[in-house]
């Protein structure tokens, strides 16, 4: 395949509509990638939980292989084991190292887009530092075309450093929600340090010290660190800020801040105690006000410890032990496939990535020319449902998530995903979907388009009512390309004057 | 003398590389310890490992059957809120049961 090139020039002479820029690493979206060093965007470039481009194309899967943890967090409760919830620290099945080994290569086989293995529970990776690291060894030798990582709570970090160091492994996350221990009090009601179970302040304040000082010899070794933080409102939600600029001193290069999830049923001291959970808004807000000192991560999944596929997906089923005993995997072979569907994606990234600097160029010598545009146009919400690739591939009905973008003058920027329920699952039986309709609208709620591969005649009607504009004309078309299209049209019908507020009915 | 890991116990492996003895095993459904083997730590920790990081309340119990960690000291959720997620998880499985009746 030529790489267009040439082609990727707009054919009116103009760069993309919607203000300049149609792809999401340039304009105001200081929290991409665009900009690290080529070193580390060499490394994550096909991690599909490191960068928002590549989550598009590449899936990841988690092996269950760590039950066992060194401390209590209010939002988790101990006694897991629920196939119908994704979040993290729940699983179906706990994993030898030998079954998981069989399990990623079964994977790595069938979904060739899978790139990283991922340990990340149902308890600490590193407080099952023998079957964590068996796991990785094995890996290592049998699978060497797979990306490694693992998840920690970052109690056990420092003494566990030299020896991910030794197995290649990369990417660590670690989850550090305050970086003060009173903070910290209302989060861990207690560790295991030394030999003895450590309540209240006290353990959060050894939690913390271990988590700063593993953080400071992974990115004194060049290990890639990212930093997840559960947004909990009311206790470290002011302190997040914080939180962000000190790990970012200390060498993390990406930070995601997620929502809590809290319901009663999930029996977590959250959970019972009512806890209140962010508002997709709230969780926005806080993102962007971290953004100005650190790479924020915004397509995470909260994914179960056990998932496999595309972030947003889970094929978790097709690879239950009894069916992956039946397979076959000859992975001499599934290498060689692998290594194709990945010089592909590559490829197409790489057109991507052209075309992006080509518009680049083109904006800057457009201000260079006519000197910086004044931004007058209002920003504006859209959402799509996709079914990964980049493009518009879902149909509304069929959507469990739709990912909420920012139009402006800027730019599209990616802000989130919000999860619903399928307003319907597809066939003739779509009569009962109110409900699951109500739940979609309220999630889609400052959102003003969405644009979805098809959008059946039933939903048409309230969405509009809404306030949110149902669009399935861009079917199959790269999403920010789309999105730029719609909001050059809503500019062109005099809809984004900086004074016309959005016309929002959703409660 | 001897502590016992009871059925409420998730299978979590926290307790078993701690035991000074090797006396916890993997057994169905549940860990289990060997009475045999167990010294409740004496001698080598001031509390008992299995129970220090064991974190569920009242897995583990000494031999009158009594519960090294009493209800809400490890997760401080009381017994009252614990009913309310027993309440919880039932309407959650009648509403699934219900919807699948259709």
């Amino acid at each position: 395949m030529d790489l267009p090139v040439i082609n990727s020039i707009p054919s009116s002479g103009e760069p993309a509509a919607g203000g300049g820029c149609a792809s999401h690493s340039c304009g105001s979206t200081d929290d991409q990638l665009g900009h690290l060093p080529e070193h580390i965007r060499a490394k994550v470039h096909n991690h599909p939980c490191y960068s928002e481009q590549a989550h598009h194309y590449f899936a990841r899967m988690h092996v269950a292989v760590a039950p066992a943890c060194n401390i209590q967090c209010h939002y988790c409760n101990r006694k897991y084991d629920c196939s119908n919830e994704s979040r993290p620290g729940v699983v179906s099945e706990v994993l030898t190292p030998e079954q998981a080994v069989k399990k990623v290569m079964a994977v790595a086989a069938n979904i060739p887009q899978m790139t990283v293995l991922g340990i990340a529970g149902p308890g600490d990776p590193l407080a099952n530092p023998e079957r964590t690291f068996a796991t990785f060894r094995e890996l290592s030798e049998k699978a060497p075309d797979i990306k490694l990582c693992v998840s920690t709570n970052g109690l056990a970090l420092p003494e566990s450093v030299e020896e991910l160091a030794k197995h290649n492994i990369d990417h660590v996350t670690i989850t550090i929600n305050c970086v003060d221990p009173d903070v910290g009090a209302q989060i861990y009601p207690w560790v295991f340090w030394n030999n003895r179970r450590v309540m209240g302040r006290e353990g959060a304040a050894i939690l913390i010290e271990q988590q700063q000082k593993g953080l400071e010899m992974l990115t004194a070794r060049g290990i890639l660190v990212k930093v997840n933080s559960v947004m909990i409102p009311g206790v470290n939600d002011q302190h997040l800020a914080e939180v962000s600029k000190v790990v970012k001193a200390k060498g993390a290069f990406l930070h995601n801040v997620m929502p809590l999830i809290a319901e009663p049923e999930h029996g977590t001291f959250y959970g019972l105690m009512g806890q209140a959970s962010p508002t997709p808004e709230e969780l926005q807000a806080l993102q962007d006000a971290c953004s100005g000192d650190m790479n924020m991560m915004r397509h995470c999944r909260q994914c179960r410890a056990d998932a496999v596929g595309l972030l947003g997906e889970d094929r978790g089923l097709e690879f239950t032990l009894d069916k992956i005993e039946d397979m076959e995997i000859d992975y001499a072979a599934a290498m060689v496939k692998r290594a194709e569907v990945h010089a592909q994606i590559a490829q197409e990234l790489e057109q991507k990535e052209q075309e992006r600097q080509f518009q680049a160029q083109a904006k800057a010598a457009l201000i260079a020319l006519r000197g910086e545009p004044e931004v007058t146009t209002r920003p504006v919400l859209m959402a799509v449902s996709t079914k990964g690739g980049g493009v518009i591939n879902e149909h509304f009905g069929h959507a469990r998530e739709f990912l909420v973008y920012e139009a402006s003058g800027n730019g599209v920027r990616f802000i989130g995903h919000r999860k619903t329920t399928p307003y319907c699952e597809g066939g003739s039986s779509c009569g009962e979907g109110e409900s699951a309709l109500d739940e979609t609208l309220r999630v889609l709620k400052g959102c003003e388009v969405v644009l979805s591969a098809k959008i059946g005649f039933e939903p048409w009607a309230p969405l509009e009512a809404a306030g949110i504009q149902p669009n399935g004309e861009h079917a199959m078309e790269p999403i920010e390309e789309a999105i730029a299209a719609v909001y050059a049209e809503m500019r062109a019908a005099g809809r984004l004057d900086a004074s016309i507020e959005p016309q929002q009915k959703v409660a | 003398m001897s502590l016992e890991i009871i059925e409420s116990c998730v299978n979590c492996y926290a307790c078993e590389p701690l035991c000074p003895n090797d006396a916890i095993y993997q057994a169905s459904p549940h860990f289990l310890i060997d009475p045999d083997k167990c010294t409740e730590c004496l001698g080598d920790f001031d509390h008992a490992q299995c129970a220090s990081i064991c974190p569920i309340e009242g897995a583990i119990v000494d031999e009158l059957g009594v519960a090294l960690n009493l209800p809400g000291s490890l997760t401080g959720i009381s017994a009252e809120m614990l009913a309310k997620y027993q309440a919880a998880v039932e309407a959650a499985y009648q509403a699934a049961l219900d919807a699948k009746a259709g």
